[in-house]
């Protein structure tokens, strides 16, 4: 066990991922039994990426979930009652009855923005959080996810680039699922991995066992922790695989036979409860009492759901515009001066060494001259290295040396600075 | 007050409100270091620095999708479209992700969105055109078309500081063409409201944007024939000035609908659709448009002429209708 996380997270990790399924089988119920209005889109499979990648995340920080994170929304504090009530349209749904699924958010306490069903769309917008939490001083991080068919749209490409541009404090997480819908993965993209894109953009990616809670955590904390230092945005991809159709009532019986068993030995919460007791850290006692306490959570919000009145039809009427019932106020974390005149028009950081010259590759050059242009040049390590290479990465903007976290980083160094003795060396058996 | 151009009121506005207010910040392309292609943005980067005035890549979707982010944190972001042809590529941004919004989940998106618009300076079919039809269709933006400084300048602060998602097109030919003294300091003109901008009582000319202009044009040369006609620019197509349509309607009994926009779904249908909900008992005859044709926007400039409404054609609408 090489992590930092405590029993009590290592426990929480797996309530989140058993509510998440538990949840999502009782509306798959409530679909049968006709009481559910739209979709069911399940995430049977895929629990340790919602739960791992957002568990990640801080009170301050900033996430949109795609259809299939409904564990996410968890992690930041919803209740199951808001997921049974939106999917079942009740006027005490978070939207009143406005949308469905996973599509609510809460702007002041929970920071997570409401998705809309065109893929793509969340990730410049979660940019542009991004942007604005370190424009007013707030050093958050701001996160989102996209299935391995959503990352073919073109507002990926340029949500992700101009992240990159801005070196936004933004983790991106591509869940490849290996369907879109009916078609597979090998169909929509022409790469193995989708995280080499992050070559495209120049910034830094990984490639994690979607299936493996703690893994999924791991990397994800360190992509968060690299953009709140200044070294976003971050590519996460994670391999799963969608064990349901598209939604309820899609039979998936394009999916061959073999691939649904392998991947039901590779299940998420199975394998998280074998990791949990080989490490020690519950025992069935323990176990039965997060599993009991979730079907009394259960019990409870969809009581509370199918009693939940529907809306009065006129209030479709209501709220298409903001008329006066918002206050809007930015939390300002920094000194406002420092963004108004004469602070404001302080020369910027961007330089362009090189005038943008052609700078002729050794292998490129070694092909021209033997006159063989067909030569593969040597595969080159993904930006990864590149990037990392570079550090300290100097932020454009929004971060000089009076920030918080340079401060903090700072402060951190010192702390591990003291030299510790050497353990002993052990010897060997 | 020296006379100023429609886009100095623009430049103006901006200036001013990006001093008052550390939330607004300005982003687009070429906006910065350039001060947009129209210089509409000039000045503003060497005063409030890069973090506030934002030189984007040329992603339309990316600009806006980020306002809309930015404005979930309490910013007031104005996006620029360097011309407001290329507001189709972010289509699915505005109508699906911002303008409803404060609808499905009542997350406000204090964002505006502005570029220059229109036709008359053979800008050829994807720098000409007025797409506000789409978004008045569309149900949580605010749309608004100044046809003169002042209101451009008063108009652009009441969109900075409203909360809603408005859509703010500039007339590109009245850019630097109309000139007026407007107030020092602040004032704001209200969003919604539409001006009688001649009275009259023969008819009533209903138009915006440059095709006010036109009408008032044409109103002069119906006065020297007699016929007094009513012109009235509506600033702000969506929401609509019902009440001074139906009451300038009301008043005259008749009705002519000028617009720079193609015919078929142009807004002169929905005004006269407004008109025969609230006032079919006054009117004394049919009511008559005059449109630019129902073909994109030619280059050459004597396709060009021929597509545009001009005074000439509203004169001869005009003297149609008083007929009645």
């Amino acid at each position: 066990m090489n992590t930092k996380l405590t029993r009590e997270q290592h426990l929480e990790l797996y309530y989140f991922m058993q509510l998440n399924r538990q949840l999502e089988d009782r509306l798959v119920k409530l679909f049968r039994q006709n009481k559910i209005v739209g979709g069911v889109y399940s995430s049977l499979g895929q629990e340790a990426v919602s739960i791992g990648t957002s568990y990640a995340l801080e009170k301050r920080d900033w996430l949109a979930p795609m259809i299939r994170n409904i564990g996410t929304l968890l992690v930041k504090g919803f209740k199951p009652r808001d997921i049974f009530t939106q999917h079942m349209a009740k006027y005490t749904s978070p939207t009143h009855g406005k949308d469905g699924t996973s599509h609510f958010g809460d702007l002041k306490v929970r920071h997570v923005v409401s998705p809309i069903s065109m893929l793509g769309d969340l990730i410049p917008v979660m940019a542009g959080v991004a942007m604005a939490g370190r424009y007013l001083g707030q050093n958050i991080v701001a996160m989102t996810w996209i299935g391995d068919g959503g990352s073919s749209t073109g507002a990926f490409h340029e949500g992700l680039n101009l992240a990159a541009t801005q070196k936004a404090p933004f983790v991106l997480v591509i869940e490849n699922n290996q369907w879109a819908y009916s078609t597979p993965v090998s169909l929509q993209v022409p790469i193995r991995n989708l995280a080499d894109r992050a070559a495209a953009y120049g910034i830094t990616s990984r490639i994690v066992d979607g299936n493996d809670v703690v893994a999924v955590y791991e990397a994800s904390k360190a992509a968060v922790d690299e953009c709140r230092a200044g070294r976003g945005p971050v590519l996460i991809e994670v391999k799963t695989m969608r064990m349901k159709g598209h939604a309820q009532h899609d039979p998936a019986e394009y999916v061959p036979k073999e691939m649904f068993e392998y991947w039901k030995t590779q299940d998420p919460i199975a394998r998280y409860e074998a990791y949990l007791t080989k490490h020690a850290l519950w025992d069935p006692k323990k176990k039965s009492e997060i599993d009991v306490r979730i079907e009394r959570e259960l019990d409870e919000d969809q009581k509370f759901a199918e009693e939940s009145p529907m809306p009065a039809p006129e209030t479709a009427e209501q709220g298409v515009y903001c008329e006066g019932c918002h206050t809007i106020a930015a939390d300002w974390r920094r000194p406002k001066s420092e963004v108004m005149p004469p602070a404001s028009s302080v020369e910027a950081v961007w330089k362009v060494t090189d005038f943008g010259a052609f700078a002729r590759p050794a292998a490129r050059a070694a092909s021209v001259v033997a006159g063989v242009s067909s030569v593969q040049p040597a595969r080159t390590e993904p930006a990864e290295v590149e990037v990392e290479k570079q550090q300290p990465l100097r932020v454009p903007f929004g971060r000089g040396p009076k920030d918080r976290s340079v401060e903090l980083e700072r402060r951190e160094k010192l702390v591990e600075k003291p030299v510790r003795h050497k353990p002993h060396k052990r010897r060997r058996r | 007050m020296p006379e100023i151009t429609m886009l100095e009121a623009i430049r103006e506005a901006l200036f001013e409100e990006m001093e008052r207010d550390p939330a607004v910040v300005a982003l687009g392309e070429d906006i910065g270091v350039y001060g947009g292609a129209f210089k509409a943005t000039e000045g503003l980067l060497a005063k409030f620095g890069r973090e506030r005035v934002i030189d984007t890549p040329i992603s339309e979707t990316a600009i806006v999708g980020a306002a809309c982010g930015m404005s979930y944190l309490g910013l007031r972001p104005v996006a620029e479209m360097q011309f407001i042809d290329f507001i189709a590529c972010c289509f699915n941004q505005v109508t699906n992700f911002a303008a409803k919004s404060h609808y499905r989940w009542g997350a406000p998106v204090p964002m505006v969105l502005r570029g220059p618009s229109g036709g008359g300076v053979h800008g050829g079919p994807f720098h000409s055109a007025n797409p506000e039809m789409y978004f008045v269709h569309t149900p949580g933006l605010k749309v608004v078309y100044p046809s003169t400084a002042y209101d451009a300048k008063g108009l652009l602060k009441s969109a900075i500081r409203d909360n809603n998602p408005v859509l703010f097109f500039e007339h590109k030919f009245l850019y630097r063409r109309i000139k007026e003294e407007i107030p020092a300091g602040d004032y704001t003109v209200p969003i919604g409201k539409a001006i009688v901008r001649r009275e009259g009582r023969d008819l009533t000319i209903l138009s915006y944007a440059a095709m006010a202009h036109v009408a008032l044009e044409a109103a002069a040369v119906l006065a020297k024939e007699g016929i007094q006609a009513e012109v009235i620019d509506l600033r702000t197509l969506l929401p609509l000035d019902r009440e001074t349509i139906l009451g300038s309607v009301k008043k005259t009994n008749k009705l002519l609908i000028v617009h720079e926009d193609t015919r078929t779904g142009g807004i002169a249908g929905e005004i006269a659709a407004i008109v025969c909900e609230g006032a079919f008992e006054h009117l004394d005859g049919p009511i008559a448009r005059v449109t630019a044709l129902d073909t994109p926007v030619p280059y050459s400039p004597p396709l060009e002429e021929h597509f545009l409404p001009n005074a000439e054609k509203v004169v001869a609408a005009a003297r149609e209708l008083a007929k009645y």
